[in-house]
């Protein structure tokens, strides 16, 4: 049958021809050959169609168990991404915390949230602007307005809401009041150690984060440190201790209000490594809320400006001592050596005399107790200005100190400009050189460990490196004897505190005057001071701006009625603090005595 | 024998005509279509009260909108499901060629409803898309076309329709509507694949898709943000692939629970292009699973259907009017699903939108009176064969 069908469909004509002659119709048949190939073709056709038809529903079934399979994986996973940006805290701890050397906090990061406004979201301006003026009383309600309605589309209200607050912006309920998540720095004692620290502000500001940079202290200058995220974890370690700090503090604020100072600095220091233990100056601020710097007025007289460090002051006679141990140093004298203390010096048009007359001479270890300007004078003259000027280089007055503190820079030493006899004479006794107090605590810490200058450091991490020997052992031993005569003998007998045997030295230094010259009713005292001095572990130095005590019948102001009773009082509070054992055994202070030179 | 064969076709054996219309269609297929239009009811009453609340209408107003057009569309399908293979092909033609003249005129009366795209003719009650009326016309008309050309000395029919879709894409691509100009690309396909096209051509048309999104990509930032933001690993929660994916995997397998779901607040298209997304969220995957397989049933058994017809049109305008109505849900779930780029597609008759619905129905009585049980001539063939 299907050769029949082959056959007809191949030749067509095959059938009509002989039909034509038969006098048929050839379209029927022409017709039923068309139908028959059609149908031969579809067959053929049909088998392929359906191979293809197959395969589309095959395909269909696979994309839609597919589909089927993932949305069956999405909905057993867990929803990732948030919806909101207000759910749970996606702010993560960023910039490092600030610990003390015991790793008690300093300063740390607290979450909290930024005010913003979209002003397309808002429902009822007037109203809003008007009960955000009376939450806030920094805000102007008519301001707010202006701006809410005016073609702003966002703006910033508050870059730092607390709980309360923030639940009372809620209670305005208008959805353009919007919250930004954000760290925000936080400084848990206050104002303590608020100088060394000094503040955070918000750098690049985003709506769901910002960023935290230091502006001042320990905050700049390991600002980079701090904020990189491979440091969080491991707090940055000062060498402050928090309760001695605080102790300082309290002390000196009590100090500088006693003695109607305007000003004060302290710096307590560890002899042997340069570790700062702490560092006051007051008034000192809140950095939580640092306040801005004075447009008007010496920067001086703000609250931010760091007296123990940036403070440039003449020093007074706490510069006897280095002039004394450069003389022994150099052989010039011996402790016993008489020198001339007749007065007054006259030299250039100035004139030098004491404040106190001492007769005609003293030996050098009186000359430091009696505190004679006469006698140290005579005594840097025989140095001469070249050796003076490196010595008191080589010890570090020559430039600023290297802290790790963003501010030491500013606390560069005045030098004369010419270093002649008189400025030499003058220097000898702390006039016509200016350094910060750090500086006059970083050498004390040179005399009180034997000769080798420290380099002041805040890091307790890092290992304490000495610095080369500037002074002998011997010649600092003799002047560590001095500087406890002076306690036990001499201007700074207020320091005696039992137990602990200070040495020290004071200073007392007019302040130079607006009008020139220098001003005799206000005056920088100083006392430095070492304890215990048989074996010396620290030293502190005070600093009173224009304080006198006004408990007499006449108003004192020289450094051992203010500053040294001030340091009296440190060291009597934190002398325990350190771990000191006060011993009342006058024997144990061998070698530091002045009985040997003694007549 | 011949009278065995063809008389069986007769309308004169006395047998009531909606006896034979139960008896002899596709019953399964439109089953599942009624149950689509039910779960898109079902849930167009927990994803459109946002739009209505914004729009300031009643909240069910959409829902009762789309009974409307719900009703309208069911009953043209079973209107059509009971026309003869003739009949549905004229109207379907004369359909192609209204919707054709409606698409040509769209840029001079058409609105883009500020949406960035000319499709739309607004009607003050309703607004119409003539490209969905297009879409099963378009089918017929090519299958037609395609079938045509298969009979001994009948008309180029496969060039007459590619030139057909060059155009009408070509009208699509300038509203611009990448989608339609897709699907009507790859209906073509479909039928021309089944009517036997060579497969190097099927490969050079895979090519020119590509070439054509491509083009797309450089010339459109619309398009090419679509395709960057599927293309990026990462997904901005704040986008709408963002929001869908996380309303399936907060659904997870039994849904947050009626009503409870939140992305319909934050989805515009909640009730149109991602309702899948409201339906995974609030009733979980069991409801996305049986959504998938309704739509995989009725691919299935009307492509089931199709292999057992011999008529070359039927087969072909069924198999490329099932592909594309199969095709869309793909889309519109994949979008959802993340595994194709965000494209605005609907879910038929799920979305809610009453040219997509009424256009649905009529695409599927078209479907449904293709796939009517008819005598085919296999008996033919056992005799003769045999």
């Amino acid at each position: 049958m299907t050769d029949t069908m082959n056959r007809i469909a191949i030749r067509p004509l095959s059938r009509i021809l002989p039909a034509r002659l038969r006098g048929e119709d050839p379209i029927r048949i022409e017709k039923e050959n068309l139908k028959i190939r059609h149908d031969q073709m579809r067959d053929v056709e049909r088998v392929r169609s359906n191979i293809r038809l197959l395969l589309i529903i095959v395909m269909f079934a696979c994309i839609y168990i597919a589909i089927g399979a993932r949305l069956a994986m999405l909905a057993s996973s867990q929803p990732a991404e948030p919806i909101t940006q207000s759910s749970n805290s996606s702010v993560f701890t960023q910039r490092g915390d600030i610990v003390d050397r015991k790793g008690r906090i300093l300063a740390t990061n607290l979450e909290t949230y930024a005010l913003y406004v979209e002003t397309r979201h808002l429902v009822d301006p007037l109203n809003t602007a008007n009960k955000l003026a009376i939450l806030f009383d920094d805000l102007n309600a008519d301001d707010l307005y202006s701006q809410f309605t005016g073609t702003r589309k966002f703006l910033w209200i508050k870059k730092k809401l607390s709980p309360e607050q923030m639940q009372a912006v809620h209670d305005i309920g208008d959805p353009g009041l919007r919250f930004g998540p954000r760290e925000t720095r936080l400084y848990p004692n206050g104002a303590l150690a608020s100088h060394i620290l000094g503040g955070a502000s918000f750098g690049k500001e985003g709506v769901d984060s910002a960023e935290i940079v230091g502006v001042a202290g320990v905050e700049k200058t390991f600002d980079s440190q701090l904020q990189d995220p491979t440091y969080s974890k491991n707090p940055l370690k000062l060498t402050i201790d928090l309760s001695i700090q605080a102790a300082v503090e309290h002390v000196l604020e009590g100090g500088m209000r006693l003695l109607n100072a305007k000003g004060a600095a302290a710096i307590l220091m560890e002899v042997d490594t340069g570790r700062i233990i702490s560092l006051a100056s007051l008034p000192d601020f809140d950095p939580n809320h640092r306040p801005k710097l004075p447009s008007r007025g010496s920067a001086a007289e703000s609250p931010l400006f760091n007296k123990a460090i940036q403070g440039v002051y003449e020093l007074g006679s706490t510069f006897k001592i280095f002039t004394v141990a450069q003389a022994l140093e150099l052989g010039l004298v011996d402790p016993k050596t008489k020198i001339n203390t007749k007065g007054p010096i006259r030299i250039g048009g100035h004139k030098i005399n004491d404040y106190r007359s001492n007769g005609p001479e003293l030996p050098v270890w009186e000359v430091i107790t009696e505190s004679s300007n006469l006698g140290t004078a005579r005594i840097a003259k025989m140095i001469g200005p070249e050796k003076q000027r490196e010595f008191l280089s080589s010890l570090g007055f020559s430039k600023p100190t290297t802290i790790e503190m963003i501010e030491a820079n500013g606390g560069k030493p005045l030098l004369p400009k010419r270093w002649n006899e008189l400025e030499t004479m003058t220097i000898s006794y702390g006039h016509g050189l200016s350094a910060t107090p750090l500086h006059l605590a970083t050498g004390y810490a040179t005399l009180a460990n034997g000769g080798r200058l420290v380099n002041p450091t805040l890091l307790q991490e890092v290992k304490p490196v000495l610095g080369p020997r500037v002074i002998s052992k011997e010649v600092a031993e003799n002047s560590l004897a001095m500087l406890r005569g002076v306690v036990t003998g001499g201007t700074a007998s207020l320091a005696d505190v039992d137990g602990y045997f200070v040495g020290g030295k004071t200073g007392t230094a007019d302040k130079p005057s607006s009008q020139g010259g220098y001003d005799k009713e206000k005056n920088i005292t100083n006392f430095a001071s070492i304890f215990p001095i048989n074996e010396p572990k620290y030293v502190l130095v005070v600093t009173l701006d224009e304080a006198q005590d006004t408990s007499g019948p006449e108003p004192k102001r020289t450094a051992g009625w203010t500053a040294v009773p001030v340091s009296a009082e440190i060291i009597a509070r934190v002398a325990p603090l350190l771990g000191l054992r006060p011993k009342f055994d006058n024997h144990s202070t061998i070698g530091i005595t002045l009985s040997n030179w003694q007549e | 024998m011949t009278e065995m064969v063809h008389g069986t076709t007769s309308g004169s054996d006395g047998e009531a005509i909606l006896s034979r219309w139960w008896r002899t269609t596709d019953l399964w297929t439109m089953t599942c279509i009624f149950l689509l239009f039910s779960i898109g009811l079902l849930l167009g009453f927990a994803a459109s009260p946002p739009l209505a609340e914004k729009n300031g209408f009643a909240p069910f107003h959409y829902v009762e909108r789309q009974i409307v057009f719900g009703a309208l569309s069911l009953s043209t399908m079973i209107i059509m499901s009971m026309m003869s293979v003739d009949l549905v092909r004229r109207l379907a033609i004369i359909g192609f060629i209204f919707s054709f003249i409606g698409l040509l005129f769209l840029p001079i009366f058409g609105t883009d409803f500020g949406k960035g795209a000319t499709r739309w003719y607004a009607l003050g009650f309703a607004s119409l898309q003539p490209s969905e009326f297009l879409k099963p016309c378009f089918i017929v008309l090519i299958a037609w076309m395609i079938s045509a050309s298969k009979e001994i000395n009948g008309p180029p029919g496969n060039l007459i329709s590619f030139v057909i879709t060059v155009v009408v894409s070509t009208f699509l691509v300038l509203q611009p509507d990448f989608g339609q100009a897709c699907l009507i690309l790859f209906g073509w396909s479909v039928v021309y694949f089944i009517a036997g096209a060579h497969i190097l051509l099927l490969v050079g048309v895979a090519g020119g898709a590509i070439g054509l999104g491509s083009f797309a990509y450089i010339s459109s930032e619309h398009f090419a943000r679509r395709i960057d933001g599927f293309l990026s690993p990462d997904l901005d929660p704040k986008t709408q692939l963002g929001y869908a994916t996380n309303a399936i995997q907060e659904g997870g397998f039994f849904g947050v629970g009626v009503g409870e779901g939140q992305v319909k607040w934050s989805l515009p298209d909640a009730h149109t292009d991602f309702i899948i997304a409201v339906a995974a969220e609030e009733y979980g995957f069991v409801l996305v699973g049986l959504i998938l397989i309704t739509y995989s049933t009725i691919v299935c058994v009307s492509l089931a259907r199709l292999l057992r017809e011999r008529d070359v049109f039927v087969r072909l305008a069924g198999t490329g009017l099932v592909c594309m109505f199969g095709i869309q849900a793909v889309i519109n779930i994949g979008v959802a699903a993340r595994l194709l780029p965000a494209k605005g597609m609907t879910l038929p008759f799920v979305s809610y939108g009453g040219s997509s619905l009424i256009a649905g129905g009529i695409a599927m009585g078209i479907l449904l009176s293709l796939t009517r049980n008819r005598p085919q001539k296999n008996v033919a063939d056992i005799f003769i064969k045999g």
